[in-house]
């Protein structure tokens, strides 16, 4: 269903009597760090909730489920305003329209662990309003005062009397909705801040629940694209004889990102693929070599210049004056998503309309890259937002790679495709986060605390050459690639420091990755206050706490991961204990891990404590979760993951090569949610950025050996 | 070629070597199981055959003709199999996409070993990848699931 004709069926809904639905208005508060963000569009009425004559409530959900549980988080909001059972709840994901465009970002989009605090207003006041119709309506029927109605568990009442929501909905759709609502203090909660269990469970545990790469419908066709073996690659020519001779494939097309063999169904496919012969122009790409990008970010890092992020006072002469110098490299590789859903995107071209079925968190650019290539009108390309095999950030390209290639592709065959990417694309295929290096270097004084730091990041920007970097690079400097490092609460109390930045290009695709910059500026910047600790002679816990003296919320997160972790004690025997806080995404969240090592040297992680304030918590099931996983996907990249390039090839494939945590690696994680009144955070990344920290300071802790390099291997 | 698939005999037209996880998938619209890797390393497409937790990415069709195949699909009428009732009341789930998997490999290991450790779980659901990281509650989950066994069986 295209956007429009979802509109033209909710107002006939309207006639038809189907149910209340409510007309919202976006509010013009944004958080005050998006006020750079553009300028919101005129208000366009639409659909976020929709009360049946049935009794179901249905939400509208303006963003992706792709794990996260936002799914449950914003239909909690909806129902605690609106007073109805849980038993009652519905959610669908809304179609691709300027009005589910991210309140804070002005386009629809799923991603930075907004999409709780973004709508935590827009979500509860929908509820609201719709409660206050309702009441409205069963007022009418009573012919009493509206004020002296009650409502609870989908019910109007008047204390003797009383209306179901299912009842009332036909009433109440013909008022008109209220200029403003008042929302419920905090106190009056019931379902938010309660441990609420997923609404999207029953249909994930049955097979039922429809991800992208499920689409079938008749007519469908699967493709698969031969892609350049190194990034920036183009065909120069090639045979499809033998491709075309696999039982099943149809057509044999090419396409921008390389050629694309069209079959019956996804074996075929990749028979004909494999049987593919391709010459590659491969260009600039095929010179790529890791190893040696390391080496010349190690120079970039020791020589001068750079674009500089932050600055105060003069590091270069405070390091000479410094009693004592502390400096130290760290780095960390590219790195896949590598979601358990392979991209995946399904597309079907008729008359000047184009159909979209795709795990995507980016419905906003995708829409209008897909106009642009099917030569429509974006608002006549419909999407329909099926549940993503995981995200992590995988799913929102400025570029529209997945969504973009199978239009081109749908376009080139004629036919409705739907193009799945096999492991080893989706391991190759490039939009990684980027290889970074630190370069620290610390003065300190008689006490160890830290007087002078001289910080130089290098690593490709992930928004150069993207359409937000006019918004979002601000004189050389992609706030992604040093997000942790010049906002740092440390170096707030450094007299003398200056952060400088270089940003390399190359052919290869990066994007943002779990927690994004905080990937590596977490694990540098807490591995580097760690060495100054253990320079100091001083303890790990209270070396930070005497630094974070002005940041309340980071030494309470601090101080709580600490106690629950039993820091003071002696851990069992042959177990050490690390410990990182960081700050991202509005949230804090302080970690001890508690390691071993086992006779082949690997590093066994047996139990995370960990600590977060995220401000206000909706929903605290949700929040373990988000941390447990978070911590999971960020010790992958501690323990194993690691895509190294070669000839402009990236040497790893599949799982094999391309290792991640298992259940056997997985250590307990104890999660305990800070009671904050702070402005609330995001929780789908902020567990991520201090796991590698805290892990390698454990390990340092056990062996005396620092490790500055991700994956972390043992001597 | 027939196939018993959850309980019904299924006529497909497929060759040999075709990976029984295409051939449900695909041919017969059975897309609780899914993808992931393609060479058995993340236990996405595990079903089971005769009962056994498998791969179906990397057995071919031709292997299972007369055997009993189930997926998540027949795992139980209405979801409500332990395994299926521990993951509702443990919130184990997050994207979703691995719990076909995971939940098929624990109904076998609990088939087997209704008593399962730590230990037995690790080696039963090692093979199956979840990128979310839901490790901490499936094994949970496990446990809990054994626990519901019991009660029934008594």
């Amino acid at each position: 269903m295209s956007p429009l004709s979802r509109r033209e069926v909710l107002r006939s809904s309207l006639v038809s009597g189907a149910g209340l639905f409510i007309a919202f208005h976006i509010p013009s508060k944004a958080r005050a760090a998006e006020a750079a963000a553009p300028k919101k569009p005129p208000p366009d009425p639409n659909a976020f909730v929709r009360v049946a004559p049935d009794g179901s409530v249905t939400v509208l959900l303006a963003h992706s489920e792709m794990g996260q549980g936002i799914w449950t988080g914003l239909a909690m909001m909806v129902a605690e305003e609106l007073d109805c059972d849980w038993s009652q709840m519905r959610v669908e994901h809304a179609p691709a329209a300027p009005v589910y465009a991210h309140p804070a970002f002005g386009i629809q989009m799923t991603g930075g662990s907004t999409t709780t605090w973004s709508e935590f207003e827009r979500y509860r006041t929908v509820g609201a309003m719709a409660r206050d119709m309702l009441v409205r309506a069963a007022a009418a029927r009573w012919r009493t005062d509206p004020k002296k109605l009650q409502t609870a568990g989908g019910f109007v009442t008047d204390g003797r009397r009383k209306l179901s929501y299912g009842q009332l909905a036909q009433a109440a759709q013909a008022l008109s909705p209220p200029r403003s609502v008042a929302l419920k203090d905090k106190s009056e909660w019931k379902i938010l801040g309660k441990p609420t269990r997923r609404l999207d469970t029953p249909e994930k545990i049955n097979g039922k629940a429809q991800f992208g790469i499920d689409v079938q419908f008749d007519g469908l066709r699967t493709a698969l694209v031969a892609r350049s073996p190194v990034f920036g690659g183009t065909v120069k020519s090639f045979d499809a004889a033998k491709a075309k001779a696999v039982p099943g494939v149809e057509q044999v097309v090419q396409v921008p990102s390389g050629v694309a063999v069209v079959a019956a169904n996804f074996w075929s496919a990749k028979l004909g693929r494999d049987a593919l012969r391709i010459d590659w122009s491969e260009g600039p790409g095929a010179s790529v070599d890791s190893s040696a990008l390391l080496q010349g970010y190690r120079a970039m890092a020791k020589g001068s210049g750079g674009a500089v992020a932050a600055k105060k006072g003069d590091a270069d002469v405070a390091l000479l004056a410094a009693k004592k110098r502390v400096e130290a490299e760290y780095d960390v590789p590219y790195l896949a998503h590598a979601t358990m859903e392979p991209m995946n995107c399904t597309v079907k071209l008729e008359g000047n309309r184009c159909e979209i079925w795709a795990g995507t968190q980016f419905q906003g650019m995708d829409q209008m890259t897909a106009a642009k290539i099917a030569g429509v009108p974006p608002e006549h390309v419909t999407i329909h937002t099926m549940f993503l095999g995981g995200g992590f950030g995988r799913r929102a390209t400025p570029t529209s790679d997945f969504v973009s290639e199978a239009v081109h592709v749908a376009k080139a065959a004629g036919v409705p495709v739907k193009v799945v990417w096999t492991r080893e694309d989706d391991t190759q295929g490039g939009y990684y986060r980027p290889l970074f290096l630190h370069r620290i270097e610390v003065g300190v004084d008689g006490d160890g605390a830290p007087v002078a730091w001289r910080h130089g990041i290098v690593g490709q920007s992930i928004l150069a050459g993207t359409p937000f970097e006019k918004m979002m690079v601000k004189d050389g400097i992609d706030a992604t690639s040093v997000e942790g490092v010049t906002d740092s609460p440390y170096l707030e109390s450094v007299g003398s420091r200056r952060i400088t930045l270089h940003s390399p290009r190359n052919p290869v695709t990066v994007l943002w990755w779990r927690s994004v910059g905080n990937t590596h500026t977490a694990f540098a910047m807490e591995s580097m206050i760690d060495e100054l600790a253990w320079s100091a002679g001083r303890d790990p816990v209270e070396y930070r706490a005497g630094l974070l003296k002005a940041s309340p919320r980071h030494l309470r997160a601090l101080k709580l991961a600490a106690e629950k972790a039993g820091w003071g004690d002696s851990p069992p025997k042959g177990r050490a204990r690390g410990v990182a806080v960081h700050e991202s995404f509005g949230s804090i969240v302080a970690q001890v891990a508690e390691v071993s090592v086992d006779p082949d040297k690997s590093i066994r992680v047996h139990k995370v404590t960990c600590a977060v304030d995220c401000g206000t918590a909706i929903n605290p099931l949700g929040i373990e979760a988000q941390v447990q996983g978070a911590i999971a996907y960020g010790l992958s990249a501690v323990l194993y993951s690691e895509l190294t390039l070669k000839n402009g090839r990236v040497e790893q494939s599949n799982f094999h090569d391309y290792r991640v945590l298992r259940l056997d690696d997985m250590p307990t994680v104890s999660v305990h949610i800070v009671e904050s009144d702070a402005k609330m955070g995001g929780i789908g990344e902020p567990a991520t950025a201090p796991i590698s920290a805290a892990v390698a300071n454990a390990v340092y802790a056990l062996t005396r050996q620092r490790l500055r390099s991700l994956p972390l291997r043992l001597a | 070629m027939k196939l018993l698939v959850n309980g019904s005999v299924r006529e497909v037209n497929a060759p040999a070597d075709m990976p029984l996880l295409w051939v449900l998938r695909d041919l017969l619209n059975v897309t609780g199981v899914k993808y992931g890797c393609g060479m058995a390393q993340c236990g996405a497409c595990t079903v089971h055959l005769d009962g056994q937790a498998v791969r179906s990415c990397v057995l071919p069709v031709s292997a299972v003709a007369g055997r009993k195949v189930t997926t998540i699909e027949g795992l139980s009428p209405d979801g409500t199999h332990p395994v299926q009732q521990a993951w509702a009341e443990i919130d184990v789930v997050q994207c979703g996409y691995c719990q076909s998997g995971q939940i098929m490999s624990a109904a076998a290991l609990l088939a087997e070993n209704p008593a399962p450790t730590d230990g037995d779980i690790d080696v039963a659901l090692s093979g199956n990848i979840c990128r979310c990281g839901t490790y901490q509650r499936i094994r949970e989950a496990v446990h809990r699931a054994a626990a519901l066994n019991k009660r029934v069986q008594r």
